[in-house]
């Protein structure tokens, strides 16, 4: 057994595994750490495969934002996680079952297929030899060349969802104090001070 | 050697997980959104295997967006999700019925 077919071997089954967890932990949070070792598994199933730039960029996307993002919520939400695991022994049954006619589904079509003739002509953007590019070059070339307002209206989408996610989670509170910047600077120092003249002996 | 299929069959087997995560937890909002990414993840492995099986980069370009838009999703459904615990308290879907539609 070659190291590259053991290393293969070592990731996919961590990452079923660890898949397998997160959909039956208890714990959300063990939920959570459990898909960050998925993430990390698939990351060096892509590494395996010759993609390092996706590879990291699970690493650090997946891994850094949006699971820290789970974990973030997960912990700051006050649930009550045994209530919510109540009806899990009566899904489990059905859940099985459409999973595994599912499986073998997907199984006939992977036992089962062949590579069209012509599809070597017909190649988008043909991978550089290793000796040209590697990976994260000949990504760079065409992302920023033949997939540049593909890469704008990602970078929208990813815009877009801030903008949601700040607008939907922002709540004014009316119970607190706020500096209001425009009255503050709208303040006119000759109607600050009012001078008053007071006579002696009568007071205002 | 590993072939294309070994890929296909790892990333067969997270989908079907993802799926089977939905119905485990159908009370349970968290998890139905990382089973959602667990799906997502089964497709970028679809994508990556293929794009490097056939020497095409556009599969990997893909894989790009798609981890793009997982993002942006699992953004928004956490920002609604944390409005929802607001206004009721409690994460269950199930009695999501407020707007009885």
């Amino acid at each position: 057994m070659t190291v590259t077919l053991f290393a293969f071997y070592l990731f996919a089954f961590t990452a079923i595994l660890s898949g397998f967890f997160v959909v039956i932990a208890r714990n959300p949070v063990h939920s959570v750490l459990w898909l960050i070792l998925t993430f990390f598994s698939a990351a060096g199933l892509f590494v395996l495969m010759g993609a390092e730039y996706v590879a990291m960029l699970l690493a650090i996307v997946y891994v850094g934002a949006v699971a820290v993002l789970f974990l973030f919520v997960v912990m700051m939400l006050d649930v009550d996680f045994v209530e919510l695991k109540s009806g899990m022994q009566k899904y489990f049954l059905i859940g099985a079952a459409i999973g595994i006619v599912l499986l073998m589904e997907i199984g006939l079509v992977i036992g089962h297929w062949n590579v069209a003739p012509e599809a070597g002509s017909l190649l988008q953007s043909p991978t550089p030899s290793l000796a040209d590019a590697h990976n994260t070059l000949a990504l760079g070339q065409i992302i920023y060349t033949d997939y540049i307002y593909l890469f704008q209206i990602a970078g929208l989408i990813l815009l877009t969802a801030m903008i949601g996610a700040i607008v939907l989670t922002l709540r004014h509170r009316t119970d607190v104090k706020r500096q209001n910047v425009v009255d503050q600077m709208q303040r006119d120092p000759s109607k600050a001070i009012e001078m008053i003249n007071v006579k002696p002996g009568q007071g205002l | 050697m590993i072939s294309v299929e070994h890929y296909l069959a790892v990333a067969a087997v997270l989908f079907v997980i993802g799926i089977f995560g939905i119905f485990l937890n159908r009370k349970n909002v968290i998890v139905i959104l990382m089973s959602i990414e667990l799906m997502l993840l089964a497709v970028n492995i679809n994508f990556v295997a293929f794009s490097t099986h056939l020497g095409d980069l556009t599969g990997q370009v893909f894989t790009l967006f798609v981890l793009t838009v997982a993002a942006a999703e699992a953004a928004i459904g956490l920002a609604i999700l944390v409005c929802f615990f607001r206004v009721r308290g409690t994460i269950a879907v199930e009695n999501i019925n407020v707007m009885k539609g």
